[in-house]
């Protein structure tokens, strides 16, 4: 496949960026999109040139290390995937492909397209967690936890906190995020206890880092790679009006 | 209730928002109930007294004032999460968003601006007359109460204004074919059984009221 990149550069934080084309000839379909940066960067690093910066860890999907908005889309064209995960069949010979970093105020680009996620850290650091004291473990069975609500927590916990949420959402909102981690802890009996501080402690957080409001456009839902569902949303915004109101 | 419910966080603004938004769609239904006895063909006799009783009973006075601060706490809450919003995102993308979303959920802002404006015309053309702040070609009726009636039959004999009453009713629809579904959804109100005739209701609710509304200017031009 040949192909032209059009690849946001930015030197640091306080730099202006810009946009700059490059070139590649003989990329496998089979390649994947990160394997494609990698080629280009070795190109780039034969020509004395300073390669792309762009995150990326696990490389299997499941560490929400790599991010990239590409072509428009958060993670790519492919349909609940994470960059890494995406491959270049999903693209046509002789492809413009835009790639640029995440935008949201509370993700200001690092380097290239390398943002500073760690405002979803902070928002953990307010409750994405049960306080428990160290000691013999439990007997399994000593708390019962209904299937139900067993499932809907795996499901939330599959958030790998990529940010694909924030960068779809028309208002840079983390709302997806927040309520996947409040849900996942929220709807076991041990998450029980701390649940209001943590839904009102979070969401504090959520605003302080200056992310957008939630206006229902449901963007996080369709552009998460763990196919996180609205109804987390909705389940905080439960929490919180009953942390708030009884 | 817990003071700290006045603090305004995100999601208490967003609720808020609501809360109020589906306070104004009932008094959509009611404003309507009382638009559709023009339909009656009696001489106008039950609007004008749905009109009279508008105006003159107290328990509606208050509900007025009430009704005013719902529109203008909705307006100002819209207004403050939308700056908020494009805040967020001081730097935008060269390409434009491709993630598939509800097409109308994208513009609520801009469907909002359009109610409004409705809203300030409409203000205009009828509440003010009652308290003299605007004057009508139409004389008042004998006990000196506005006759609406005739202010009705006035300005949708024009077709004008009437096309303009249509296209900004149709504004109206489009607001509020994504505001029910989200009304319900930020107010936590998600349920696996119920969610979809919540859905399906609201947008029973964005066509068939702003129909209804429609209606009334067609009736008086045909």
């Amino acid at each position: 496949m040949r192909l032209t990149l059009k690849i946001w550069k930015q030197k640091d934080s306080h730099s202006k960026g810009k946009f700059v084309n490059y070139s590649l000839d003989a990329i496998s379909p089979n390649c994947s999109f990160l394997e494609m940066l990698d080629i280009l960067n070795e190109q780039l690093i034969r020509q004395n040139e300073e390669p792309v910066a762009f995150d990326h860890d696990c490389r299997e999907g499941i560490c929400g290390t790599c991010s990239l908005y590409i072509n428009g889309r958060p993670h790519g064209p492919d349909d609940a995937v994470t960059t890494c995960q995406l491959h270049m069949r999903k693209f046509k010979d002789g492809d413009i492909i835009v790639i640029e970093p995440w935008r949201a105020k509370p993700f200001p680009v690092v380097k290239d397209l390398i943002v500073d996620r760690s405002a979803f850290d902070k928002i953990i650091q307010e409750g994405g967690y049960i306080s428990v004291l160290t000691g013999g473990a439990a007997e399994a069975n000593q708390i019962l936890v209904s299937k139900t609500n067993a499932e809907l927590s795996m499901d939330a916990a599959a958030c790998i906190g990529c940010g694909a949420c924030v960068a779809a959402c028309k208002n840079a909102s983390a709302m997806l995020f927040v309520s996947a981690k409040v849900s996942h802890l929220g709807l076991l009996p041990q998450g029980r206890i701390e649940a209001k501080d943590r839904v009102k402690k979070m969401v504090a957080m959520m605003d302080t880092m200056g992310f957008g409001n939630c206006t229902n456009t449901y963007a996080c839902e369709a552009e998460c790679p763990k196919l996180i569902s609205r109804s987390n949303i909705a389940r905080m915004n439960r929490e919180f009006i009953c942390a708030k109101v009884i | 209730m817990n003071s700290s419910f006045l603090h305004f966080s995100s999601i208490t603004k967003k609720i808020w928002m609501a809360l109020l938004g589906l306070f104004l769609m009932l008094f959509l239904v009611v404003h309507l109930g009382i638009n559709l006895c023009l339909l009656r063909d009696d001489g106008g006799k039950w609007f004008r007294a749905a009109a009279h009783f508008m105006g003159t009973n107290y328990i509606v006075k208050i509900f007025e004032v009430v009704l005013f601060g719902g529109f203008i706490f909705h307006i100002l809450l819209g207004i403050i999460l939308q700056l908020k919003n494009w805040l967020s995102r001081p730097v935008r993308y060269k390409v434009t968003n491709k993630t598939p979303t509800p097409f109308l959920s994208k513009y609520m802002i801009y469907t909002g601006a359009i109610v409004l404006t409705f809203l300030i015309i409409h203000l205009f053309n009828f509440f003010f007359i009652k308290f003299g702040w605007v004057s009508t070609h139409v004389p008042a009726l004998d006990d000196k109460e506005p006759d609406f009636l005739g202010v009705t039959r006035y300005l949708f004999s024009q077709p004008a204004y009437s096309i303009f009453y249509i296209a900004l009713i149709i504004g109206l629809g489009f607001h509020l074919y994504h505001a029910f579904q989200a009304a319900f959804q930020t107010l936590g109100l998600d349920h696996k059984t119920y969610t979809p005739f919540i859905t399906g209701f609201g947008i029973f609710f964005a066509i068939v009221i702003p129909l209804g509304y429609i209606i009334i200017p067609l009736y008086f031009l045909i």
